[in-house]
């Protein structure tokens, strides 16, 4: 084993993207991708605290088996709300909007984004989008469940639908705009030297991802708008009432809403392969393996939506064609969770609180996963389809999966975003409390539901009460997980230990220069001549560049 | 709800439910030993790997091919197991047995309206006897719902203007749980009710001290009448200026753009609702539409009767009218359809 020798780059009194330029306006109109990203970290952490407090009273009634907190109606608007504000306003734009938005140029050795004003544009089209959705909410609120079922949403619901549709409507602009951004940015932008095989793993799930945003939110966009039309002058698309078929606007929903847990989870398993090659400090196993798998993840995502439908009338064959595809995607991810595994095979593994996260995702995703195959295995899916097992397996994907990555993330690159680093201490506690508070929260839900529990159940039978009691006591350890890192990281984004350039000592470009980095990124454009995850002493994995307050 | 001797797992009260959960225990121990084997070889590089000094640099690994297909090849062969059994069990229980009771089940904002074939109508409970197939031929009024008997391992979405169907056979006596399965507003966990399983003589008395109901058919007659329907098709739904209709449930019809279908509910209440769709070969498209006219009860009703009709009538010469094998409307084991001829 070489030596590493660590390097210390105080960094305070540089001039970097954060104090380059004071004033509301300097980031209202920023076309900086860091900039940006720190708007849309604002922005997706205020609809995750309202989120998270829609999710409180779901737990909260439910304490008891009879409906007694609130009434029926506010409880459907609130289990509604909890899944429009997490699955569109939260965990779509996490990881892309703000660590991507954030680390694609950065990780390519690019100044910005191939387009940075319509980068912009999109922040501005996803809180018009957030702001649409809070009218609809402080209105009267929408109870079609976020699935926006037919005809339901078309005929029988008096609620906001068309306000929280539209709300969904516009922001999907903005997912469409931030991927288009990555594909072109990836493809024009790499810094001489960096190859489409030495790209961080990151970049490969962004890029996979985008695929995904652009061609699959146009569908959803067409079917909110249909939906609208039809409540508005009743047409028939989707009521037999008026010579519609509500089935179609199942395939239609779930042709984007299947592939948009890829858009969650590919860029979260996109964090993991990063934190795992880093933190043991090993070049990941299988590199093209995990790369491919993410665009398989991609494509064969898109072909897979039927097995929502399973006990919707949908044909015998179409079922059992659909359970296939199911099947097969899983056979990507579970490529994916051997290689991290067979990564840490004689590495140098740390215990710092991204690496907990990435440990906790694989454990949960593993779960996670696998739970999914009992949904696509047709018997046991007509059984368990529409009960908690279901809330419990896609919270473990969405939660485990997309929320540990989000989180490990933050803590990796939050000495490069804020040039601060964050308590350790409190990170390895917080990561601990929301690990325990996590399956205790979702595993009874397993149990309940393979007994029967239907979801979205305001009232319930009292034999399932303790797996509730079980569940609720969960969710609070988990909310208080949430609210720790919430408050650390303000915390020490002015009181927080100053960060070196490049504090975990690792090869990536996005240490090779300040932190926080300057406005332009690097002060000279990089010529890449290292592989991925190629661990060298400190003193060749230089900074690019000198700092602005060096040269003059 | 009673739960069997397993934990975690719910009374199994169907011939279908033990293949469920002998698939589920498949599935769960493959699930716990894949777990638990990331989880401990994860657990044990982590620690007998850790970083012991600050800046050492471990030898770089690279791939291994061989262990790419072995974990690619091995997983997926254990889907395919996975996915086969599921695939059997399912395909199965798609197809309803010929000599099954039908029960009509329709579904409205937030109750269940259940009539068995001889004419028993019961709300928001269903009584069944053990060791008989029962069918469930389901409809909605409003919305879809879903009905979802977790003691059975069944469960199927109940569609505004569409037939759907499940089966059952019940194996042990007992009151079970009945959930709407589908959200559909305000009250939908109110939309619950019970499956009560009986002993086929207990079942019998309950049946014979609920006599004084009109079954669907005979019901479904007096709309045949009342609405006008024996002017084309018949009296005894001989035919006319509309096609026949005696023994056209379950056989073939050949319609004027050269197709060909088999006449099932679907097809009799699209062609009461929206006749000029699908129009029998020979005949002009002259019928009125009755949507809005009959209720989905009604079209059961309706549907009911036309099934009940048998072939034995001479006067058919329609090309509607199937050969003579085609009789299925008694497909009725232990109640036999009134037929009204």
């Amino acid at each position: 084993m070489k030596a590493f020798e660590t390097f210390e780059t105080p960094s305070a009194a540089r001039v970097n993207y954060i104090n380059a330029e004071y004033g509301l306006k300097s980031w209202l109109l920023t076309r900086d991708h860091k900039r940006i990203a720190l708007l849309y970290l604002g922005s997706i952490s205020f609809f995750f605290f309202i989120g998270g407090l829609y999710a409180m009273f779901i737990r909260l009634e439910l304490l008891t088996p009879q409906g007694d907190l609130l009434a029926s109606t506010t409880y459907n608007k609130v289990f509604t709300q909890h899944g429009i504000i997490m699955i569109f306003f939260f965990l779509i734009p996490s990881i892309p909007a703000t660590l991507g938005n954030f680390l694609v140029p950065l990780m390519i050795g690019a100044k910005d984004l191939a387009f940075p004003r319509i980068n912009l544009l999109s922040w501005y089209i996803y809180l018009l989008g957030g702001i649409i959705t809070i009218y609809a909410l402080l209105a009267g609120g929408v109870d079609t469940g976020w699935t926006f079922y037919a005809p339901y949403s078309t005929t029988f619901s008096n609620s906001y639908v068309i306000a929280a549709g539209l709300g969904i409507f516009v922001s999907g602009f903005s997912s469409i705009l931030t991927g288009l951004n990555f594909i072109v940015t990836i493809h024009t932008m790499r810094a001489p030297g960096m190859t489409w095989f030495r790209l961080p793993l990151f970049i490969w799930a962004h890029y996979a991802t985008s695929l995904v945003m652009i061609l699959g939110t146009p569908v959803v966009a067409i079917t909110i708008l249909l939906l609208a039309f039809e409540r508005v002058a009743h047409v028939g698309i989707f009521d037999p009432a008026a010579g519609g078929d509500p089935v179609l606007f199942q395939h239609l929903f779930w042709f984007y809403s299947h592939p948009a847990v890829y858009i969650m989870v590919l860029p979260s398993m996109g964090v993991v392969s990063e934190l795992i090659a880093n933190f043991s400090r090993k070049n990941i196993f299988g590199y093209k393996f995990v790369a491919f798998s993410s665009l398989a993840i991609a494509v064969f995502g898109f072909l897979v939506w039927g097995h929502h439908l399973f006990v919707a009338s949908q044909s015998v064959y179409a079922g059992m064609i659909f359970s296939f595809l199911s099947f097969a995607v899983a056979i990507p991810s579970a490529i994916k969770v051997f290689n991290w595994t067979a990564t840490l095979y004689k590495g140098s593994i740390s215990y710092d609180t991204p690496m907990l996260y990435a440990l906790g995702f694989i454990g949960l995703f593993t779960v996670g996963g696998m739970t999914g195959l009992f949904l696509a295995a047709l018997a046991v899916d007509v059984h368990v389809s529409d009960t908690y097992f279901i809330v419990a397996h896609f919270h473990y994907i969405m939660v485990g999966g997309a929320l540990f990555g989000y989180l490990g993330g933050l803590h990796y690159w939050w000495p490069k975003i804020s040039g601060r680093m964050y308590p350790e201490g409190w990170g390895r506690f917080s990561a601990l409390v929301i690990f325990v508070g996590f399956n205790l929260t979702f595993l009874p839900q397993f149990v309940a539901g393979y007994l029967g529990m239907p979801r979205r159940y305001h009232a319930y039978p009292p034999e399932f009460q303790v797996f509730n009691v079980l569940s609720s006591a969960g969710a609070s350890i988990l909310g208080v997980g949430f609210l720790i890192p919430m408050i650390y990281l303000v915390w020490s984004m002015r009181y927080g230990k100053l960060a070196e350039a490049n504090p975990w000592h690792l090869p990536g470009l996005e240490w090779r220069t300040a932190s926080p980095p300057p406005t332009e990124n690097f002060l000279a454009t990089p010529v890449v001549t290292w592989e991925a995850y190629e661990f060298a002493p400190v003193e060749e994995m230089r900074v690019i560049g000198k700092f602005r307050d060096e040269e003059v | 709800m009673q739960t069997s001797w397993l934990p975690f797992i719910p009374e199994s009260a169907s011939t279908v439910s033990g293949k469920v959960d002998a698939l589920y225990f498949y599935l769960s121990g493959v699930t716990l030993f894949f777990s638990l084997l990331i989880g401990g070889v994860i657990t044990f590089f982590v620690i007998k790997y850790r970083r012991r000094l600050p800046n050492e640099i471990p030898r770089p690994i690279a791939g291994s091919h061989k262990l790419e297909i072995l974990w690619s090849v091995i997983p997926f062969i254990i889907a395919m197991s996975m996915f086969a059994w599921g695939a059997q069990i399912y395909f199965q229980n798609s197809r309803p047995p010929k000599n099954a009771n039908e029960v009509y089940v329709v579904g409205k904002q937030w109750m269940w309206k259940i009539q068995h074939s001889t004419g028993q109508r019961e709300i928001n409970e269903l009584h069944v006897p053990i060791g008989r197939k029962i069918k469930l031929i389901m409809t909605s009024e409003d919305t879809i719902h879903d009905f979802f008997i977790p003691a059975f391992r069944i469960k199927a979405d109940v569609l505004p203007g569409k037939y759907t169907m499940q089966w059952f056979e019940a194996t042990k006596p007992g009151t079970y749980h009945l959930f709407c399965a589908e959200y559909c507003g305000m009250n939908h966990s109110g939309m619950i009710g019970s499956i009560i399983v009986m002993q086929p003589t207990e079942f019998d008395s309950w049946l014979s001290g609920n006599v004084n109901q009109q079954s669907p058919a005979v019901a479904g007659q007096q709309l045949f009448q009342s609405l006008g329907c024996v002017s084309c098709h018949g009296a005894n739904g001989e035919g006319g200026r509309g096609p026949t209709l005696a023994g056209l449930f379950g056989g073939k019809v050949f319609l004027n753009n050269n197709q060909t279908l088999t006449a099932d509910e679907s097809y009799i209440r699209e062609s009461i609702e929206n006749p000029a769709a699908k129009v029998v070969n020979g005949f002009n498209p002259i019928m009125p539409t009755f949507q809005g006219q009959v209720t989905p009860e009604q079209l059961i009703q309706i549907i009911s009767y036309i099934k009940s009709l048998q072939i034995s009538n001479p006067q058919s010469t329609t090309p509607a009218a199937p050969a003579a094998k085609a009789a299925p409307a008694s497909q009725t084991g232990a109640t036999p359809a009134p037929n009204k001829q």
